[in-house]
């Protein structure tokens, strides 16, 4: 961008700016196949409008060249979005909707390794999708819960069938949610939450 | 993460949610616009990927700046809360506690 004008790159409106005393910060990322919510859930529980943070990947790291008439290297940027919520005078809270293709989750560094636990997000009518999603967690030792996102024209299952559809262990929460609805939402990030409390009581995981 | 080294010759871990404030109330006229428009955009804590987000820059390009900054004690970086093998109880419980109050 042209930073000869940065004078006027907007930031935080005054309302979002965070206090002094903000100390540090943790993170969640919200995980699941396209078009599942995550960014409807992001949005629905932050404090802030969401932002989007961008990262590039060249093509190379891509594996797909649809640019044949071009010589030159292309670069593909992936967009994440992120909201905040302000817990104490000295914690806050992000969430990080990611995109959709895991193969760009780890574009951003240390976006998994320090996060404090994971939402999966379900589509009843995708479920095979969740396989790898949540494959892929168990692999970094991501702690998470898994939501079911209730689409009107998805089918309908009863919790206990989609554990079992899904190849959940018992301990694993598992519930459904309207990621359009803030309380629906925070439910489900209290349920994490909770969820993380419970394995730092036992220590059972890394 | 980038390690990025701070005033002290400490290194610190460049996270998506450090949170960066700037420690001077106005850019030092040495400073190269992007370093200017960061110091401004950092006069209350803001995170790493908030600046990327408002600088348009993609995170892996804010870890060059933020060095730059560190290094000419212009900021200060206060580093993220990361997952731990036994997560701390008392943050958890007081992000439930925050998150019942939304
Ligand atoms: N009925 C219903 N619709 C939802 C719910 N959550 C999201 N939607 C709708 O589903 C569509 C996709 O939601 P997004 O939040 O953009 O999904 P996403 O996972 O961010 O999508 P990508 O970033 O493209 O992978 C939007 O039109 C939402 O309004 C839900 O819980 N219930
Ligand atoms: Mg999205």
């Amino acid at each position: 961008m042209d930073f000869k004008g940065s004078d006027t790159i907007p930031g935080p409106r005054a309302e979002d700016q965070l206090p002094h005393t903000a100390q540090s910060a943790a993170k969640i990322v919200i995980v699941g196949g396209f078009g599942v919510g995550k960014t409807t859930m992001v949005g629905s529980v932050s404090e802030i409008t969401p932002l989007t943070t961008e990262e590039t990947m060249t093509q190379a790291g891509i594996g797909v060249d649809d640019n044949f008439g071009s010589a030159s290297k292309t670069a593909t940027t992936v967009a994440m979005d992120f909201g905040r919520i302000s817990i104490t005078e000295q914690l806050v809270l992000y969430l990080f909707g990611t995109p959709g293709q895991q193969r760009f989750w780890f574009l951003w560094n240390g976006l998994f390794e320090g996060a404090l636990g994971a939402v999966v997000l379900v589509d009843t009518r995708r479920l095979e999708v969740s396989f790898d999603v949540m494959g892929r967690l168990e692999e970094r030792g991501v702690p998470f819960v898994v939501a079911v996102n209730a689409f009107p024209d998805a089918p309908r299952y009863a919790i206990e069938e989609l554990r079992t559809a899904l190849d959940l262990t018992p301990d694993i929460p598992i519930m459904e949610c309207d990621a359009r609805r803030r309380a629906s939402s925070r439910d489900v990030l209290m349920t994490l939450m909770r969820f993380l409390h419970s394995l730092a009581m036992t220590g059972s995981r890394t | 993460m980038y390690v990025v080294a701070g005033p002290d010759g400490e290194r610190a871990e460049l996270d998506l949610v450090t949170l960066i404030v700037a420690r001077v109330a106005d850019p030092p006229p040495s400073a190269s616009p992007e370093q200017a428009a960061l110091l401004r955009l950092c006069a209350a804590p803001l995170s790493v990927a908030e600046l990327s987000a408002y600088l348009h820059l993609p995170f892996s390009a804010m870890g060059v700046l933020l060095t730059e900054l560190l290094t000419a004690e212009l900021v200060q970086a206060r580093a993220p809360i990361v997952r731990q093998s036994r997560t701390d109880r008392s943050l958890l419980e007081a992000v439930m506690n925050g998150l019942q109050r939304l």
